[in-house]
């Protein structure tokens, strides 16, 4: 348990490191370079297309049936990694187990392509 | 309980830390005039709970609760609301609702009663032969519970393909 929490410490170490470096760097540079705002600068890409519109959009809704597909094989990878932690003491049954678990899963891939979600038609 | 002591162990003072960021994040979930804040007020409770969790040893739910609820739920959710109330920059539905009164009180009401169950039943003993590292969860996920993780996958497919038949107009 201790070793745990000594992981931990040393991963929020590391990240409040990675904070520190990126805030030193940027803060250095803004105290440094020299301040002089204007509407052109302020804007996405100073070169190329003005943006139109707000940031504020709607999308199509073709990109929700991506979101909800995600969502499922998310919850299906995480049922992945205890199985691919214990693979090895588990030996040959865990393997078909989940050859079931996935084959049932993919039966839910090979019906959203049959029935052509995946596909993008405008 | 001695607060004094309480407060001396580090600890603590993280679970407090979280506690209140998390508390404060909940608020403005309920409280926030834009839609898409109050689900990225939603993105911070939870990573909050994952927070405890990983205080609390339990490795696998922390990350699952990352992957799963912030990666892909929340995604689902921001999706949802820019397919659905995004056409004029600025939420045009108000979020406030005129039965919010009672609305806190049944939110409060519910707190209660979990609170006072968990602490009525657990108390402050620790609980002993629980499964927290994600190796052991795989041990007993495929001796003890088998069946169970292979009827996960049907739940998953019928799921999957409710999900496509409600979220799709078939053509004719």
């Amino acid at each position: 348990m201790t070793r745990y929490f000594h992981d931990y410490i040393t991963v929020a170490v590391f990240a409040g490191v990675g904070i520190l470096l990126v805030g030193v760097a940027l803060g250095m540079s803004a105290m440094l370079r020299p301040k002089n705002p204007s509407a052109t600068k302020r804007q996405t890409y100073e070169c190329g297309i003005d943006p139109v519109g707000t940031g504020f959009s709607q999308t199509h809704v073709r990109y929700y049936i991506f979101a909800l597909l995600f969502l499922i094989f998310d919850v299906e990878a995480v049922f992945i990694f205890p199985w691919a932690i214990q693979l090895e003491s588990l030996g040959a049954f865990a393997l078909v187990e989940m050859v079931i678990f996935l084959v049932i899963l993919l039966a839910g891939l090979v019906y959203a392509i049959r029935k052509g979600v995946l596909r993008w038609e405008s | 309980m001695d607060w004094g002591d309480w407060l001396s162990n580090s600890q603590n003072i993280l679970f407090v830390v979280i506690a209140l960021l998390m508390v404060a994040a909940a608020v403005r979930v309920v409280t926030s005039p834009n839609v898409v804040h109050a689900a990225l007020m939603l993105v911070l409770a939870l990573g909050g709970s994952a927070a405890l969790f990983l205080m609390l040893g339990a490795e696998f739910v922390a990350w699952a609760l990352v992957l799963v609820y912030i990666g892909a739920v929340i995604v689902l959710f921001l999706f949802g609301i820019m397919i659905t109330r995004a056409p004029t920059g600025r939420d045009p539905v108000r979020l406030d609702h005129e039965r919010r009164w009672p609305a806190a009180l049944v939110a409060l009401a519910t707190f209660a009663t979990l609170a006072s169950a968990s602490v009525a039943a657990f108390e402050d003993e620790a609980i002993e032969g629980g499964v927290s590292s994600t190796g052991d969860l795989g041990d007993v996920l495929f001796s003890r519970f088998v069946i169970p993780f292979e009827a996960v996958s049907f739940v998953l497919l019928a799921a999957l393909i409710g999900g496509i038949v409600l979220a799709r107009k078939d053509p004719g």
